[in-house]
């Protein structure tokens, strides 16, 4: 019972990333048909919003600190802050301790404008290419966006941390009666849990209980006629695409503290949700966030010691077996709409 | 000419030729000129054109022609190196078994992944493509251990059986004997020029495959697999069954990857996982498209392009650019250094990318259809009636739609 407990927390964390970039690249598809290979790149590009607000936060100065001496008995020469000298020290490196969060702050214009440029700048001219073309200018968009990355961060991983409050772990086995350190779980990944919840419900209730979303949703089933109404639905569509681009830059925001952001982190996390996408149903939003999880838990369970003895290697390949298993025997995904992309 | 109408067989000669004379025609500049480092004929480069040149003529014969978008190509590659370092383990050092075996064995495993993946279109094929070779990547490296050596990479060891070993034979990879590495270096004038057996025993292979390339091309067999790019729904209206054509053309490519696998292996014996990781898929898409995909050519120039790139413009670094610029003022000399510097060297990946972008948006038919367009430019005389309007005609396609409809 314990074990089962543990691993559906495990996969909760990875989970809640597949399922939100997943959530996105399908919100992409389903209002404009554009396969975006590029999606991982956003999410990379989140994480580093976070490692760049972290570097502007530390920046320092040099000052003489006449209460301490060096070994010589030289006054010494510390390096404050600059936060902590406008703010004060413990304000200060409060702020510079809760860097992750904040750079959410940082990260929604950011990601806005990137996903906006993006598609005003490329995808929208390739609305009416095939998807095979989309897949190859998108990807060589993701080499370029890795690449400037890797230009201006390097090629080593950056490790970004949780404010200190988060750091431990949780007992959650004590919660359920069971005796201490049998669940034990990073304060960290519950809140990147928390935090996935509510950024999918944000995004569900925009588009369930506004009249925003409400065109979005009239324009992905029937573009043609919501654009006869006389609605500007392009520019609603563009909207949505610096949506997507926020929620995957957001979740690669709080990532960064479980995953040492590096530069190739997105194409890692986009192959895989691709498949979280295929398996809910392209253009099913409530498919991806289902298959996002399942697929985060599956795995954890798969690299059970116990699952791992009687089928070896079952972990590594769950998640694609899934997948084929899935495309072949329900090409429109779990909870795809009928007809759509079943070919 | 060999089955072939007699403007293909002079394409086919010229193909030969430069194939042969790459040796010459790659070492243009000097050795005692600045330039000398742009040379690209050496033995390890060249082979490398050629392995990967065969390895794209597989892929655009799947992608070329049907339209087929797979991004798992590189799971036959691992294959056929696999397949070549054991015969080194278990026979001798002689290379032919081995890429009999990896021609095989890639050709079993594509029959396979080909008959599941096939029963699905569009970006599900890729998907499901991008799918099997993850997972043997990922097997590769975890269970199957004992058949791979795991991240080590698999090699030939001393304590290894080696039944067909003579006494005489070499201990590096040969053909009968005939040693990959040797090489011959010829100096003519300030020229050094190297012929080396494993690029001329891979050329010789290429341009067979090419051969056999143009075949399929020319055949109703072709036409056939043209025809599924261009309408497949109409195919099977017409009474024909097209699956068992895409996976014949699947298993094909499948085949060629796994020789060009082989031969990576044979030049070099060694084998590791990270040949079948789904980056290495996406490289011979890049070739491919640079190249322009459904063209005879296009995959070897494209393949050629990017090798080159990959060893020649990653040597660019900034002491190189100081030489280059060492003559201009200081603030312009720095101005240009700042601006070029991170596009070469480490970053050649960039440019690669953006010129990646720049092919899919504006050249979709790749270096082809811009050598085409060029040529038509110095051509000027309209010749409608030839060969030219209808591969332009796509391309006024995607111009047009570039607009969106409003």
């Amino acid at each position: 019972m314990d074990a089962i407990i543990l691993q559906i927390l495990n996969g909760l964390d990875k989970g809640s990333a597949y399922a939100l970039i997943a959530l996105g690249l399908t919100l992409i598809f389903g209002t404009l048909g554009v396969v975006n290979f590029a999606h991982g790149a956003l999410f990379m590009i989140g994480a580093f919003c976070a490692v760049t607000l972290q570097r502007i936060l530390t920046l320092s100065f040099e000052q003489v600190d006449p209460t301490q001496k060096d070994f010589l008995g030289n006054p010494l020469k510390v390096q404050v802050p600059y936060v902590e000298s406008w703010f004060g020290p413990d304000i200060g490196a409060f702020i510079i301790d809760w860097a992750v969060p904040l750079a959410i702050l940082l990260a929604i214009p950011v990601m806005l404008v990137i996903g906006i440029a993006m598609e005003r700048g490329l995808i929208k001219h390739f609305y009416k290419r095939p998807h095979a073309e989309q897949i190859l200018v998108t990807f060589g968009l993701a080499i370029v966006l890795q690449e400037i990355v890797k230009l201006f961060f390097g090629a080593n991983p950056i490790q970004t941390g949780a404010p200190s409050v988060f750091t431990g772990s949780f007992d959650f086995g004590a919660l359920l009666g069971m005796p201490p350190d049998v669940i034990i779980y990073p304060y960290w990944r519950m809140v990147y849990f928390l935090f996935a919840v509510v950024v999918i419900g944000a995004v569900f209730s925009f588009l369930q209980f506004t009249t925003f979303g409400m065109v979005v949703r009239a324009g992905m089933a029937d573009r043609e006629t919501v654009g006869l109404l006389g609605i500007n639905i392009d520019r609603r569509f563009t909207i949505m695409f610096g949506v997507a681009a926020v929620v995957a830059g957001t979740a690669g925001v709080m990532y960064a503290p479980i995953l040492a952001p590096n530069y190739h982190m997105g194409m890692d996390f986009l192959v895989l949700s691709f498949v979280v996408v295929v398996v809910g149903g392209m253009g099913s939003l409530p498919g991806a966030v289902a298959a996002g999880f399942l697929l985060g838990i599956l795995q954890s369970f798969a690299s059970m010691n116990e699952v791992k003895s009687v089928i070896p290697g079952i972990d590594q390949v769950i998640i694609y077996l899934v997948a084929i298993i899935i495309l072949l025997t329900r090409p429109r995904g779990l909870l795809g709409r009928r007809g759509v992309m079943e070919e | 000419m060999l089955g072939l109408s007699a403007k293909d067989t002079g394409f086919l000669l010229f193909v030969t030729f430069l194939t042969l004379a790459t040796p010459i025609l790659l070492q243009p500049f000097p050795e005692s000129s600045s330039l000398a480092q742009f040379n690209a004929g050496y033995p390890d480069l060249m082979q490398r054109f050629a392995i990967f040149g065969i390895f794209a003529i597989g892929f655009n014969i799947l992608f070329g022609l049907t339209g087929y978008l797979s991004f798992g190509h590189a799971a036959f590659l691992g294959v056929g190196s696999y397949s070549v370092v054991w015969t080194y383990k278990l026979l001798s050092f002689n290379v032919l078994p081995g890429l009999i075996l990896a021609i095989v064995l890639s050709g079993i495993f594509a029959l396979f992944i080909g008959f599941v993946s096939l029963r699905r279109s569009g970006i599900y094929f890729s998907i499901l493509t991008l799918a099997f070779a993850q997972m043997s990547y990922n097997l590769a490296y975890s269970v199957l251990t004992p058949l791979t050596n795991g991240e080590t990479g698999l090699q030939v060891y001393g304590s290894d059986p080696q039944y067909l070993m003579g006494e005489g034979s070499p201990d590096v990879p040969n053909l009968f004997g005939l040693v990959m590495q040797d090489s011959m270096k010829v100096p003519v004038g300030d020229w050094v020029f190297t012929f080396n057996v494993g690029y001329y025993f891979t050329a010789v292979i290429a341009i067979f495959v090419f051969y056999i390339s143009l075949r399929i091309f020319r055949s109703p067999f072709g036409l056939i697999l043209r025809a599924i790019k261009t309408n497949r729904t109409r195919l099977n209206y017409a009474g024909i069954n097209t699956r068992p054509y895409m996976l014949a053309a699947f298993v094909i490519s499948g085949m060629y990857a796994g020789l060009a696998g082989g031969l990576l292996a044979a030049m070099d014996p060694l084998a590791g996982a990270e040949r079948m990781q789904w980056t290495a898929s996406g490289e011979v898409v890049l070739m491919t498209i640079l190249g322009g995909a459904g063209t005879l050519m296009g995959p070897v120039l494209g393949a050629g392009f990017i090798k080159y790139f990959e060893n020649i413009f990653s040597k660019i670094n900034e002491t190189v650019l100081h030489d280059w610029f060492g003559a201009l003022p200081e603030p312009v000399r720095d101005f240009l250094i700042g601006i070029i510097s991170p596009f070469v060297g480490d970053g050649w990946q960039l440019t690669l990318g953006l010129l990646f972008m720049l092919v899919v948006i504006f050249l979709p038919g790749g270096i082809m259809e811009g050598a085409k367009r060029i040529g038509s430019l110095f051509r000027r005389k309209p010749s409608q009636g030839g060969g030219s309007p209808a591969p332009k005609a796509p391309v006024e396609a995607a111009e047009t739609s570039n607009q969106p409809a409003e």
